[in-house]
């Protein structure tokens, strides 16, 4: 099981009625997580290769090229830390 | 007419870039970037004159004594405030709101009082008035906002009667940058024997303002968005009524005399004069050094420049951004009653994936509440993006921000 940690810079719960999830990937490891998120969940859609719509089992978030995503209708954090560990291992 | 392309000159940030691109920077409503005036001044105290203030007789202390005094007369100067007694430096607009709510309604309010306050108010002046509410048992009034986003005088104003003790109302909205005219609800706060404190933290550092001309008993402001550091702020109160209220903190630097009784085994306390009174323990004198050069800047300006570019901005963004064909603005887009923020929202995506979006291409946005929950509630959306212009903001920046908008109306 890989550490999400070793990936992940900083989450952050947006301001807003919607109850996002942000999740900051590492400087130095970015690029690697965008490189097995994409080939781990389903793309929707995307632009320039800049912004991925992307789906995953019954989860779906957007993930940008300057290495941050959202995640919507997370139950908590326990769930985001079990979907990014998939996403990322 | 202010010449931008000078001006950022001035700005090292602006020159860096964000993710490839260059920084876009139109979060201003949030705290403006800094020049390097402010920030030389900031070095200059930290390298040649740090000292704490008052009570002591060597060399660097009288000299950041000085820096720290001169900075009230500048900012005193700056809003016409009678002299340096008349401005409280604080931490920000909330720290002055709060301090005026504590120091003030803890003691004047009892029950049957009433606070007015704007449905379209930020946070920092609602949670105090709501607080202080809870303890004396005065209540809370709000005003409603018109679909539109500006303010329905009729209900504010009827609300206002002899139980009125105190009116709160941000001068310029955070959300929707819509001007109030506080001059107007001030004269009726008055003639009903109330107090009217004003939020400044949107207006001071956009235009003019004269608290003379206003009437303002109370005005709040923040230095971080006015080209000032973080963590330093000005509460404007008129002389009279600083001086009949009990302080808001207790420590050095404000007090007279403390001394103590064996008879009673008390301490008998005597306060300051003003403005120390309100400054308990070591105040943040470089932020206030850093503060008066920041208004500095803006005087070399002036600020009646400033507020014709943003209005200028403003007019050039709207249908440019309007022509984007899935973006939405929230708000009264009559240019004549805003200033330079435009609250927005894209079909189909939350305000933080627009957010996020411009992000990649070095532009930087606002998204979610903006600490105005009820005004939201009112426009019934869960958040907005929004855009804030300043002094160094320019047409080509727009053009750039509403090419990336386009791109967003592909997804």
């Amino acid at each position: 099981m890989v550490s999400t940690e070793d990936y992940v810079a900083r989450t952050e719960g947006t301001c807003g009625k919607e109850q996002d999830v942000i999740v900051i990937f590492k400087y130095d490891k970015k690029d690697e997580a965008i490189k097995k998120i994409l080939a781990k969940a389903t793309l929707k859609k995307s632009i320039a290769r800049i912004v991925f719509e992307l789906t995953f089992g019954k989860f779906s978030f957007r993930l940008y090229g300057s290495g941050k995503a959202i995640f919507r209708d997370l139950k908590d954090k326990e769930e985001l830390n079990s979907l990014l560990s998939e996403l990322l291992s | 007419m202010l010449d931008p392309y000078k001006i950022r000159e001035d700005f090292p940030i602006l020159k860096r870039k964000v993710n490839g691109n260059p920084l876009i920077y139109f979060d201003n409503a949030a705290t403006s970037q800094k020049p390097k005036q402010v920030i030389d001044a900031i070095k200059e105290f930290y390298e040649n004159h740090n000292a704490n203030v008052h009570r002591a007789v060597h060399t660097l202390n009288q000299e950041a004594t000085e820096l720290y005094e001169s900075a009230h007369e500048e900012v005193a100067r700056f809003i016409n405030a009678s002299g340096m007694e008349e401005t409280v430096f604080v931490r920000g607009t909330t720290e002055a709101i709060n301090l005026v709510a504590y120091a003030w309604g803890l003691h004047n309010l009892k029950k049957g009082d009433e606070i007015v306050v704007s449905l379209m108010e930020h946070h920092s002046n609602i949670v105090p008035w709501e607080i202080i509410s809870g303890i004396t048992m005065a209540s809370v009034k709000y005003g409603k906002v018109n679909d539109d986003g500006t303010l329905d005088y009729e209900s504010f104003e009827n609300l206002i009667s002899r139980k009125t003790k105190m009116i709160c109302l941000s001068h310029v909205s955070n959300v929707t940058g819509i001007v109030n005219d506080v001059k107007r609800i001030i004269k009726v706060a008055h003639e009903n024997g109330a107090l009217a404190l004003i939020d400044g933290a949107q207006s001071v550092p956009h235009m003019p303002v004269n608290v003379k001309e206003l009437d303002a008993d109370f005005l709040a402001f923040s230095g971080h968005k006015m080209l000032g550091p973080t963590g330093i702020g000005v509460l404007y109160g008129k002389k009279d009524i600083l001086e009949s209220m009990e302080p808001f903190q207790g420590g050095g630097e404000m007090i007279r005399e403390v001394s103590f009784s064996p008879k009673t085994k008390r301490c008998s306390i005597s306060w300051n004069v003003l403005p120390w009174k309100f400054e308990a323990g070591t105040p943040n004198v470089c932020g206030g050094v850093g503060l008066a050069e920041a208004v500095r800047y803006l005087k070399r300006i002036g600020m009646e420049k400033v507020k014709v570019h943003e209005e200028t901005l403003t007019k050039y963004a709207l249908p440019r951004m309007k022509s984007c064909e899935k973006a939405r603005i929230f708000g009264t887009q009559d240019p004549s009653v805003k200033c330079g923020i435009i609250p927005f929202g894209i079909d189909g995506l939350s305000s933080h994936d627009v957010a996020l979006f411009l992000d990649n291409y070095g532009i930087m946005v606002r998204s979610g509440f903006h600490c105005a929950q009820p005004l939201h509630e009112i426009f019934k959306l869960s958040s907005t993006a929004r855009v804030s212009f300043y002094i160094y903001n320019t047409r080509e920046e727009i053009d750039r921000f509403t090419e990336v908008l386009k791109e967003i109306d592909q997804f």
